[in-house]
């Protein structure tokens, strides 16, 4: 304990309040048994399994895989990834909403000031932007990877569906955000995007009249889109993610059934 | 005790002799079943024998006069089909237990010979624990049993290679999300979002775009009518992708097993990706074709 002249040293006190402060109720109460960041963990089979199976990650991870599943090459980590830029987009739109009225020249005017006015501002709305082009694109990828995989296959044939139905609600999340900027561009590409869904027989003009609230694109969209991207979408795609995931787990894994 | 190895009875008597103290050679011989050999005298001696005078034993017939329960094994078995040897020890256990003198009638036939010549001894009632020699054609069953070669649990799947998630399988995904994260921070602090003029209605610009992931079929627009490049198609395609693990029934997943399914899909996801690179940048206005390093590029991203 002692270096020498009978003090005690700056080390030993970091380190004793650090063992103090992880045996403590509260971090005990924190890290459940088997966390690495408890006191006293070590690296054995045992407690590699405690990790997984005492963490919240045991809803998406087992405590094992196959060894070809964590190759790289194999997964190329595209469906992880694409759950990943989700919670990126999440955290990054919530950062935007501060920010941002869905009114016709004010949605504009907010974001020309993000990129005056608002620390990180620019930053954050290009992540925003570029994340969710990426999430398209590794949203897709992962679908064409899945089906040269052949992952498919029974048991997993329902699975596949949910992912379908998740590429759908990735490109409407992404759609009805390119709309919000309120520029050009954004009126322009969602008038040619949405005229297309108008063409569909019988239900055609109801269902456009129904989602840009009128015959064309007027401020009151703006709204209606604002507010399907914010908070409609994402809640029913979460709710397809857990099925997701959930059934990834129940139908083999990762790389699954090979 | 038919069929039972050897070296397994051996063992069990080698056993049974150091607990009760007595020679191995001799409770092998009880055993198998055969006579015990001529030192077995000692033991009968060793125990209270209740004795029944050994030389009253063989008579086939039982004593009516016992009064106490005696009864013909051997008629019994052959009427019920219970083996003798289950009948006496029934007995025996009903006589211990009620306190009651054993009385057998009926010594089994076979036995009789071998307990004959011995000296008296090799009688139930001398030595109780001994079972009596089996007679010939009756089969018994022991709990006990020799399992052979071959597991007794079913194992259905081979055991696979397997590594732990932690820390394999996290730490990969780890790198992978720092990687992500850190390529789209420096890719947008270099690139900026597009923002163009405020949305004005009565200003189309020249040429209008759908979002990038929908160019494919604005790009197919030129071709059809809107009914079929616009519903038709998106809506065959989402409902073709969603039935595929319906339709594809071939349950191979190895690429040179299923060369058509790879080959469909591959021809739709090509098509539709030339489609999508051609609607981007080889449309200029009026969304007439154009080449890119032409015309310039008519693409916001």
């Amino acid at each position: 304990m002692a270096n020498g002249n009978g003090k005690v040293g700056l080390k030993e006190r970091l380190s004793q309040a650090g063992d103090h402060i992880r045996t403590s109720q509260v971090w005990t109460s924190i890290f459940r048994p088997g966390s690495p960041f408890r006191h006293g963990y070590t690296d054995s089979p045992r407690n590699r399994s405690y990790v997984i199976m005492n963490n919240v990650l045991y809803h998406l991870h087992p405590v094992k895989v196959k060894r070809h599943a964590v190759r790289l090459s194999y997964t190329l980590c595209l469906g992880g990834l694409s759950f990943f830029l989700f919670i990126l987009l999440t955290i990054t739109g919530i950062f935007l909403m501060f920010y941002y009225r869905p009114t016709s020249p004010q949605a504009y005017l907010d974001i020309q000031a993000l990129s005056t006015d608002v620390a990180f501002g620019q930053l954050v709305r290009n992540m925003h932007r570029w994340g969710a082009h990426l999430m398209v694109l590794t949203v897709f990828l992962h679908m064409a990877r899945v089906f040269y995989h052949g992952a498919y296959k029974p048991p997993r044939e329902f699975n596949w569906v949910v992912g379908i139905v998740l590429l759908l609600l990735t490109l409407l999340l992404s759609f009805t955000g390119y709309l919000l900027p309120w520029d050009q561009l954004a009126l322009w590409a969602v008038t040619v995007g949405s005229n297309m869904g108008a063409y569909a027989p019988v239900i055609g003009d109801q269902v456009s009249f129904a989602l840009i609230g009128g015959v064309q694109i007027t401020p009151d969209t703006l709204l209606r889109w604002y507010v399907l991207h914010v908070l409609f979408l994402p809640f029913i795609i979460v709710v397809f993610m857990a099925v997701h995931f959930w059934r990834v787990r129940k139908d083999g894994g990762i790389s699954g059934p090979l | 005790m038919a069929g039972l190895p050897d070296h397994l009875l051996r063992r069990s008597a080698e056993a049974r002799a150091k607990a009760e103290g007595r020679d191995v050679e001799e409770i092998l011989a009880e055993m198998k079943g055969e006579a015990p050999p001529a030192k077995a005298e000692a033991a009968p001696a060793a125990e209270p024998a209740p004795a029944p005078p050994a030389e009253s034993t063989p008579p086939p017939v039982a004593p009516p006069a016992s009064g106490n329960g005696a009864r013909n094994l051997e008629a019994e078995s052959a009427d019920t089909g219970v083996p003798v040897p289950l009948l006496q020890r029934a007995m025996e256990a009903r006589a211990k237990k009620e306190g009651r003198e054993l009385v057998t009638a009926g010594a089994p036939a076979a036995a009789a010979p071998a307990t004959a010549e011995a000296p008296a001894s090799a009688a139930p009632a001398a030595a109780p624990a001994a079972p009596p020699a089996i007679p010939e054609g009756v089969t018994t069953q022991r709990l006990l049993t020799v399992v052979k070669a071959g597991a007794i649990q079913q194992v259905k799947t081979s055991p696979t290679d397997k590594v732990s998630v932690w820390p394999h399988l996290l730490a990969i995904e780890f790198v992978a999300l720092m990687a992500v994260t850190a390529f789209l921070i420096i890719f947008s602090v270099f690139v900026d979002a597009p923002l163009l003029e405020f949305a004005n209605f009565n200003e189309q610009p020249n040429p209008s775009k759908a979002p990038w992931y929908f160019l494919g079929l604005q790009e197919l627009l030129s071709y059809f009518d809107p009914q079929v490049a616009g519903v038709l198609i998106p809506t065959l395609g989402a409902v073709g992708l969603a039935i595929i693990p319906y339709v594809d029934k071939n349950p191979a997943v190895k690429p040179a097993d299923r060369k058509l399914a790879i080959m469909i899909f591959s021809f739709f996801l090509f098509a539709s990706a030339i489609l999508t690179i051609y609607g981007s940048f080889f449309r200029g206005p009026g969304f007439n074709f154009s080449f890119p390093w032409v015309d310039g590029i008519f693409f916001d991203f």
